[in-house]
């Protein structure tokens, strides 16, 4: 469906052109990736937390679209110094109004891409001893993957 | 130049806009066709005048409906060209068609010393199918690689033949991304030569190409309604008389039974013996109307006309810098247009496009093996149809150039996130 609101708004395209911290993140304490099959869209995200949970740094890469790479962009931009808790209350809601312009739920997918990775990331230490940072496990809303 | 562009009018679909008025360019043929009036005729007829289930009343509906039923059978087994009526099976699609075969054929022939034969250009509906009966039986799975040029030489297809010794050779008769075109004939008389037997997916060449399943000599050719002016919801199943009788039945159920005791059931005679349960009646109906359709204008005719357009559209897109076209240069070509562009993700290009009144699918088409082959994740493809105009790929054309622009590195920097 065509819209009359482009989604590709200025500051989309400044993030998908000038990402903040896209890259390796040295000295990662965890880190997450996937993918949505559909388009090949990936993002990989590397996340350091200090010992009480709170982001100290926070670093994505990837490849797709303009949607999936702007918005992980903006959201590693955004979580830095959140604690653990901030992050599993930055619900899918959260995620699509920090990117801004309204998505068509099939380019919500791609946009909620980095949001899921992060979800995953923070129960993901690289190093196992690390476990059981955060204490209570995520259980927030799942997105339904496509066949 | 000869035009088909008055069929226009015969679709109700293609007369509406999109995107503030912009007149809808419909280039997603490869996945779905659009219907002609009389294709929606067909249906509601059906439904208003004469629908009841098929092959089971003595009342005067189903003696008509089943009669329908039947003549639509006779012309589709016209359409390819089938030796015999009962050699076509009406499905729900061309997968199911294909799952047939895997399942019925390949568990009755195939055990785990053999070899199956696909091309890497295969979409999924003639891999998995596959790949479940390789799950079953433990036979191997055997890609036909692509050369550089896109291409699959007939020369390699004869090697793969002597190497592998394949127990069925299944492959597309036209790519759904490549815009190519394979010679089914040559391949097929390869294969038996090579003791194989096998299985053309016609999904994209029989709405845009005449068959000929007697002249292909081919023993099953599988293909959809819904790609070729049809329903969806129906697909067809060719297959060679003997081959049919001698494979069991696949789904059981009412419709495909002699008799049924507590101890078990005799298969019925073919069609019916593939056609458990309540058969895709109105479909089968409506996909006569479509397949009339498509012969009075007449198929080669539609060739030629989407071969100028694709022909046309390659070329013109091949001159933006930065796309790097997907598909050989000379080839034997369909309707077919597949590329990437460097600045932009084929979703970013689809969703420009639409807002242009451009229908193109983007993504990986239902090949991923296909695609990661290519070195890539996802494509954006435009597939033309008889109805589609000259006016309508200097569009694309002109609005793939403008997306190219939109998305190319400007040395934008983001502005920092305001606190608070």
């Amino acid at each position: 469906m065509a819209s009359e609101q482009d989604i590709y708004e200025e500051h989309v395209l400044d993030h998908y052109e000038d990402p903040y911290h896209r890259g390796p993140l040295n000295g990662a304490t965890h880190a997450h990736e996937a993918d949505n099959p559909l388009c090949g869209d990936q993002i990989h995200i590397d996340l350091k937390l200090t010992p009480d949970g709170k982001v100290v740094d926070a670093w994505f890469d990837g490849e797709g679209c303009v949607i999936s790479q702007a918005s992980a962009s903006m959201l590693v931009e955004t979580i830095e110094g959140k604690t653990l808790e901030e992050l599993q209350q930055f619900s899918a809601q959260n995620m699509l109004a920090l990117f801004g312009p309204k998505l068509t739920p099939n380019r919500q997918k791609c946009c909620l891409l980095s949001w899921r990775v992060l979800q995953s990331a923070i129960h993901s230490p690289l190093n196992p001893s690390d476990d059981e940072l955060g204490g209570p496990s995520f259980s927030g809303p799942s997105l339904g993957e496509e066949s | 130049m000869p035009t088909l562009t008055h069929c226009r009018d015969d679709f109700p679909i293609l007369q509406r806009s999109v995107a503030d008025g912009i007149p809808l360019a419909f280039l997603d043929n490869a996945a779905s066709t659009q219907r002609p009036q009389s294709v929606i005729n067909a249906i509601t007829d059906c439904y208003e005048r004469y629908y009841a289930n098929v092959h089971r009343g003595i009342h005067t509906l189903s003696e008509e409906s089943t009669t329908r039923y039947e003549k639509s059978r006779t012309s589709l087994a016209r359409f390819v060209n089938a030796e015999h009526d009962h050699e076509i099976i009406y499905t729900a699609g061309a997968t199911a068609a294909i799952n047939t075969v895997a399942r019925s054929w390949g568990n009755e022939n195939v055990t785990a010393n053999d070899t199956i034969l696909l091309t890497i250009a295969e979409h999924h509906a003639n891999i998995v199918p596959w790949q479940q009966l390789a799950a079953s039986v433990g036979c191997r799975i055997e890609f036909l690689p692509l050369q550089d040029d896109f291409n699959i030489e007939t020369d390699a297809v004869r090697s793969a033949l002597e190497r592998f010794q394949p127990k069925m050779f299944a492959f597309t008769a036209a790519s759904n991304v490549l815009g190519t075109t394979f010679p089914v004939t040559e391949w097929t008389r390869l294969a038996h030569e090579h003791g194989s037997t096998v299985l053309i997916d016609a999904a994209q060449s029989a709405p845009h190409q005449v068959m000929d399943v007697q002249a292909w000599n081919a023993d099953f050719v599988v293909f959809s309604g819904h790609k070729v002016c049809g329903p969806n919801g129906i697909g067809v199943l060719y297959g060679k008389e003997k081959l049919l009788e001698a494979m069991p039945p696949f789904l059981g159920g009412g419709g495909m039974i002699r008799r049924v005791t507590t101890d078990g059931f005799e298969p019925a005679e073919l069609p019916d013996k593939f056609e458990a349960g309540t058969p895709p009646i109105v479909e089968a109906i409506a996909l006569e109307s479509a397949v009339e359709y498509v012969t009075a204008i007449g198929l080669d005719e539609i060739e030629k006309h989407e071969q100028r357009l694709a022909t046309h559209a390659d070329t013109g897109l091949r001159q933006i810098e930065g796309l790097r076209m997907i598909g050989p240069e000379t080839r034997d070509r369909n309707g077919i247009v597949s590329f990437v562009l460097n600045h932009a993700h084929s979703h970013d290009v689809a969703h420009a496009l639409d807002a242009s009144g451009i229908a193109v699918r983007a993504g990986h088409h239902c090949t991923m093996p296909l695609h990661r082959a290519l070195g890539t994740s996802a494509t954006t493809r435009a597939s033309f149809y008889f109805y589609n105009t000259m006016d309508e790929a200097d569009r694309l054309i002109a609005a793939v150039a403008e997306v190219q622009k939109k998305f190319a590195p400007t040395g934008r920097k983001r502005q920092p996130r305001s606190s608070g």
